[in-house]
């Protein structure tokens, strides 16, 4: 029996490893990629610039 | 001898474990993608007005065309044309390079999907894009 627990763990770790590369390499992060792309795209499109904090500091020094 | 041959197994085991967790999150700030974006953003301010205008719209697979070309005052088409292409030429590449940045060059065709999406749902209301049947104006 005890000659056995060993083998029995490196099946059951060989399995986890197996299974942990199919992941990788099957599942596409679909939601976080939603998000990255958003957050690129509001950098290329500039969105948060136009609407945000940086306009109210540009009139500021405008009026000086 | 038997613990040890044990906890190596377990520490292995979780050693390859570890990248399938941090797969959940897409890297998006590497200096290739961080150059390409900087182009991007550069470009902007010269295609704004031809997505407005509905001389320039949205694909379905993630770039932008010409699709009325009679929208642009015809000493500016062949401008049009070379921004378009060079507008493409960027988005391929960060399609690609995110793709790569995440170990996974085979999710280059999701995230061009993904951003396919994504560059509509953001589009200013009045710019162009392309579905299954054709040209539709937000």
């Amino acid at each position: 029996m005890k000659q056995h627990l060993p083998a029995t763990l490196l099946a059951l770790s060989l399995a986890s490893i197996l299974s942990a590369c199919v992941t990788i390499n099957i599942y596409f992060p679909a939601a976080a990629a939603e998000k990255a792309a958003d957050r690129l795209i509001d950098e290329v499109w500039q969105v948060k610039e136009r609407n945000g904090m940086s306009e109210p500091a540009a009139t500021e020094s405008e009026t000086k | 001898m038997n613990r040890l041959f044990l906890s190596a197994i377990f520490a292995l085991s979780f050693f390859f474990m570890q990248p399938a967790a941090m797969a959940a999150d897409i890297e998006i700030n590497t200096p290739a993608i961080s150059a390409i974006k900087n182009s991007m953003q550069a470009r902007h301010n010269q295609l704004a007005p031809h997505y407005t205008s509905g001389a320039v719209g949205l694909t379905r697979d993630g770039l932008i065309a010409v699709r009325d070309a009679k929208a642009v005052p015809l000493k500016d088409r062949q401008s049009v044309n070379t921004l378009v292409a060079a507008e493409n030429k960027d988005r391929n590449a960060l399609y690609k390079e995110i793709a790569i940045a995440n170990q996974n060059p085979q999710w280059e065709s999701d995230i061009r999907n993904t951003f396919a999406q994504r560059w509509v749902e953001k589009a200013k209301a009045g710019w162009w894009y392309q579905t299954a049947s054709g040209w539709v104006q937000k």
